[in-house]
């Protein structure tokens, strides 16, 4: 629902970055969208495709990275990825099937790279 | 063509002006609260609520977000503490700068609990910290019990969920126990609460709570101040 304010901001974002090459022109966008972020990947891609369409960004390419939830055993301290069952459920740990297990990520709305052509 | 890593969080924005704001907060001491749930779950008849039963010479104060009207506000105004409108015009939640924006003709001096009602959606404004010490997410129980699992992300980072409307349980097929389990299986060390406003059920649980948050949030301020 709010994937355009999103993608305006990595739009912003991305330009704010090549700013700091001089002569650089952005090419791409790569960012990291956890399963608990509440955006939409597809909604977002849209949204992206909107506000750069018949731009100077238009051939700015978004790449989008989901990261699943990531749970930490109390007892174990193993660390593992619940997105195979329910992303959203405090799965078992499967080393040591204890259910006391914790939340550890999954939630990262992250711009990880930009793609510069530089001159 | 070169690649960048950067690394740094989308909402990089929102989150400096949310960070300048919680330092304000605490600065002035204030305890602020952000009320998020679906529209109709009852966050402005609970705010009415709460306001009716601080006296009048505490300082409380409430921004409340609407896409359109001032509705609101005038309800929440009636029973004297300053209140103002936030009008998002289709914007689907309340970001940092809006706060900081609708703060400018208040002295923070002046506030000790500021309470936010964002704009009624389940979704948007998880993502926008607002400098809050804490969200609390509403639930009716004329809503479905698996809303926790449906809308994850504003479960999880909330503190508190208030189920509402608890007076019409026997009157709907709401299996409170479930949507209990379903919001712990999200976050299990989510606090909980059942309220009606109709019957005043479980508001003196809800102004306990209120007077915990405060006395620790006091304590904490103070430690900060003594330290830095």
């Amino acid at each position: 629902m709010h994937e355009v304010g999103i993608a305006t901001s990595i739009l912003e974002a991305g330009h704010r970055e090549t700013e700091r090459r001089p002569g650089a022109r952005l090419m791409g966008i790569g960012v990291r969208i956890g399963v608990l972020s509440g955006v939409d990947v597809d909604a977002l891609r849209f949204a992206f495709e909107c506000i750069t369409a018949e731009t100077e960004d238009e051939k700015v390419v978004l790449t989008t990275e989901p990261c699943p939830r990531m749970n930490r055993c109390q007892d174990c301290g193993h660390e593992f990825s619940s997105l195979q069952s329910s992303p959203f459920s405090d799965a078992p740990c499967p080393r040591c099937l204890s259910t006391r297990t914790t939340f550890v990520s999954g939630d990262q709305l992250d711009i990880a790279f930009i793609e510069v052509e530089e001159p | 063509m070169t690649v960048v890593r950067v690394e740094q969080k989308v909402l990089n924005e929102n989150q400096r002006i949310a960070v300048d704001l919680r330092r304000r907060f605490q600065e002035h001491d204030i305890l602020c609260l952000n009320l998020v749930s679906s529209p109709g779950s009852g966050k402005t008849t609970l705010l009415e609520n709460t306001l009716a039963a601080f006296r009048p010479e505490e300082k409380v104060a409430v921004l409340t977000g609407d896409l359109q009207t001032e509705n609101d506000a005038r309800r929440l105004a009636r029973y004297g503490f300053p209140v103002q409108q936030i009008v998002t015009g289709g914007v689907c939640h309340l970001d940092g700068k809006m706060i900081e924006r609708h703060l400018e003709p208040w002295s923070l001096a002046d506030i000790d609990v500021l309470f936010i009602e964002n704009v009624g959606n389940l979704v948007c404004p998880s993502s926008y910290d607002l400098g809050e010490e804490a969200k609390i997410v509403l639930l009716s129980v004329t809503e479905g019990e698996d809303k926790p699992l449906k809308y994850p992300s504003i479960f999880l980072k909330s503190s508190l969920l208030i189920l509402t409307k608890v007076d019409l349980l026997p009157y709907v097929p709401f299996d409170i126990e479930a949507a209990k389990a379903n919001a712990r299986q999200i976050n299990p060390g989510i606090e909980i609460l059942e309220v009606s406003c109709t019957t005043g059920k479980g508001m003196d649980e809800w102004r306990a709570w209120l007077e915990k948050r405060r006395s620790k949030h006091h304590a904490n301020a103070g430690s900060a101040a003594v330290s830095g």
